[in-house]
């Protein structure tokens, strides 16, 4: 089962690579990693989609919440929540291919960036299932480059991961 | 007043009560050496390779219950200590590793004996720093000192570039530590334990299934009593052996793969298995399908809840410090007006001695012709009345010197026995004196391991430590050949070593006593005098045992606790 693992991590050099060897170590998935500080720069809050059973993820919770600087995990899958990835795409856009371009972005509510004669950078928030949709809608020939952050997540409500 | 940070780390050090440091200098850390040669607080035991640097700190960490701290350069100090780090790290014990590096400004330069030593440790200790700026460092120290010694404790590593070490600045020492990310739980759930306790009372087959935690909780008196309390059978494991008295009617033995007959069979049939400071290691239950498929109630008391329901599912986990968690057990009893075990587990202690009455440790000594290295460790145990500290390496001699060994005080028992470190003996042995210079202290060892860190030999004769070395000597690597012998249908592959040393030779050579024991008549007389007439030498004592001998029982890799094979019969 997929599941999205939301982690408050002293935001010291090294934090990232003990989580990730932590999961090379001993063979859990990751499918998308993504960190950056919070409002508290001495934190970083990592977002991790894993893939396993339901005693892989316990385990996986467990062997972050050991590791010495991690200060909370919560896995935000077990409850309502958002999750959101970002998506910059660069695509051919000449002759006829530019206005049915912009008309995809805007069916997708995607905002197009970037603009030269021949090129636009389109950006496109939303849950991975949206950009994958959106990636198969476009003439495949017409992207030149794509860039995903991964996924951010967080819980809905008053349901809070915070020091 | 301004220190530099190598008078730092001898500050901090001595604030820790350190007394011992095992160590080997080298270009990154002669600032470090330098302070240390202005002191004569702390003791630097120079060691011959770096890897025994850490097992000494090890060996005295597990001897004694305190830190022990080794101190090596970088590059290659750090890579010849990480075998050591994994070994305490495989086995919990709170080692503080300070390692030289090369100044902040050459780091990622390929500089002279340069690597990336918190990179390549970082997945065989609890934690790791780099201390890049000298203001940091004695906080930084503090911290490691606290990481290794509380929770589950473990090696914490802190690499200090040279500039660091060069550099000046304020001491102050902390007095406490606080952060945020790490707060270990002591106190068990109280709901939990009290469930945990009526589970025991209304268990019909009730087993304490003892591991490592319990030595390194120092939890050893509240088990025992707890186990007296209830009068269930107790198996304690290898890391374990010590924390309930062997020479009691309820210790079972150890489980697992050379385990007892009955100690295995009773933790499989057990109704309730109250599991302490172990983690039902694959050399313990072997498959997990086949422990499963016997209906039991699991309790399983650790620190680390990563350990509960990792092979075996847990239904009553109960987090915390198993020192606090049994006294608490014992509290409820006392509160329950729980005084003697009760009567209902009669039938239970019927089956476990018709399990005994197997008698599965049994051999037998020709008088004459080649000695069993059974005769020899139980020879030992009589010799030492059972009350040395003794360590051991990893392989046939390892598990014979746990089954044959009476430990019936903990801390005595001192081997590798997560990573399975081959070469820990000498090194421990060192330690363990260091950490208890009154107490006798034996290295029972193997040919081939002994061989990996032999050098100590002379470490020994510079610092007069007077062990004894029982070497078990059957020209193989005795595991190996066993395995090749049972599973690898005889073809002894690179299990035989030849062009062994005269190793009697070779301890004089190093100005220590060195006896060649060849006939069974001839052992007691030299252990005796080991500890007599040589009582202040370290003595090589190296014992020609029958090469054919194997450890019996086994459990084959993989196979169930009931899929014991006892002899050679049995194949």
């Amino acid at each position: 089962m997929r599941h999205l693992i939301s982690v408050l991590i002293e935001n010291e050099s090294g934090a990232l690579s003990r989580v990730a060897g932590l999961f090379s170590a001993r063979g859990y998935n990751i499918e998308s990693l993504t960190v950056a500080p919070t409002e508290d720069p001495s934190l970083s809050r990592m977002t991790i989609i894993t893939n396993g059973s339901d005693e892989t993820v316990e385990q996986i919770t467990k062997q972050l919440n050991k590791l010495i600087e991690t200060v909370k995990v919560v896995d935000l899958s077990e409850a309502p929540h958002l999750e959101r990835e970002l998506m910059l795409l660069k695509v051919r856009a000449t002759g006829k291919d530019r206005e049915e371009m912009k008309r995809m972005a805007d069916i997708f509510r995607a905002r197009i960036v970037d603009v030269t004669d021949t090129t636009y950078v389109i950006e496109l928030t939303g849950n991975q299932g949206k950009l994958d949709a959106f990636i198969q809608a476009i003439d495949p020939a017409l992207i030149l480059e794509t860039v995903r952050s991964g996924v951010c997540g967080i819980g809905r409500g008053e349901r809070v991961l915070r020091v | 007043m301004l220190l530099t940070g190598a008078e730092i780390v001898v500050q901090c050090l001595q604030r820790e009560n350190v007394k011992y440091v095992f160590g080997y200098p080298g270009g990154a850390v002669l600032h470090i050496y330098d302070a240390f040669f202005q002191q004569d607080e702390i003791r630097h035991v120079l060691v011959r390779h770096e890897q025994a640097a850490v097992h000494a700190a090890d060996g005295y960490a597990r001897a004694s219950g305190e830190v022990g701290v080794a101190l090596v350069t970088s590059g290659p100090g750090a890579t010849n200590a990480v075998t050591g780090i994994a070994t305490a790290y495989c086995d919990s014990i709170p080692v503080v590793i300070l390692s030289g590096q090369v100044p902040t400004a050459m780091i990622g330069q390929d500089a002279f004996q340069e690597v990336d030593t918190v990179g390549i440790t970082r997945p065989c200790v609890k934690h790791n720093f780099l201390v890049k700026d000298v203001a940091e460092l004695a906080d930084t120290l503090k911290k490691a000192f606290h990481i290794a010694r509380t929770g589950r404790p473990g090696p914490v590593l802190v690499d200090i570039p040279k500039d660091v070490s060069a550099a000046k600045c304020e001491f102050r020492y902390p007095e406490t530590v606080s952060m945020r990310s790490y707060n270990p739980v002591v106190k068990g759930h109280q709901g939990q334990i009290r469930k945990a306790v009526k589970a025991l009372r209304e268990a019909k087959r009730p087993i304490l299934y003892a591991g490592g935690g319990v030595i390194l909780a120092d939890a050893a008196d509240e088990l025992t009593a707890l186990a007296r309390r209830v009068g269930a059978p107790v198996t304690t494991t290898l890391m374990a052996l010590g924390a309930y008295p062997a020479s009691d009617r309820q210790f079972l033995g150890m489980p697992g793969m050379h385990g007892t007959y009955e100690a295995n069979l009773a933790l499989h049939h057990a109704d309730v298995v109250l599991s302490v400071g172990a983690r039902f290691d694959d050399r313990v239950i072997g498959s997990p399908e086949h422990f499963a498929s016997e209906p039991r109630t699991i309790i399983h008391i650790d620190i680390d809840p990563s350990s509960i329901s990792k092979r075996v599912k847990a239904d009553l986990p109960i987090v915390g410090d198993v020192r606090h968690v049994l006294a608490d057990f014992l509290r409820i009893l006392d509160e329950e007006g729980v005084t003697a075990p009760s009567e209902a587990l009669a039938p239970w202690w019927e089956r476990i001695e018709q399990w005994r009455a197997r008698r599965c440790l049994a051999y037998e000594q020709p008088a004459e012709g080649p000695i069993k290295p059974q005769y020899v460790i139980e020879t030992l145990w009589k010799v030492t009345k059972g009350d040395a500290i003794v360590t051991s390496d990893v392989g046939q001699h390892q598990m014979w010197a746990a089954q044959y060994y009476r430990f019936d005080h903990p801390r005595r028992w001192l081997n590798s026995g997560g990573l399975g470190t081959m070469g820990v003996g000498l090194p421990y042995a060192m330690g363990a004196r260091f950490a208890r210079p009154d107490a006798p202290v034996v290295c029972v060892t193997g040919e081939a391991s002994i061989q990996m860190c032999i050098q100590e030999l002379s470490t020994c004769k510079q610092f007069r430590l007077p062990l004894k070395i029982v070497n078990l000597n059957n020209g193989y690597l005795g595991m190996v050949r066993q395995w090749q012998q049972l599973f690898h249908g005889g073809r002894y592959s690179e299990s035989y070593m030849d062009s062994l040393p005269d190793f009697a030779a070779l301890a004089r050579a190093y100005g220590h006593v060195g006896i060649r024991v060849d006939r069974p008549a001839d052992l007691q007389p030299a252990l005796e005098r080991a500890f007599s007439e040589h009582a202040n030498e370290l003595v090589f004592l190296d014992v020609r045992i029958d090469p054919r001998e194997n450890v019996y029982p086994m459990i084959q890799g993989g196979k169930g606790l009931t899929e014991m094979i006892l002899s050679a019969d049995d194949l």
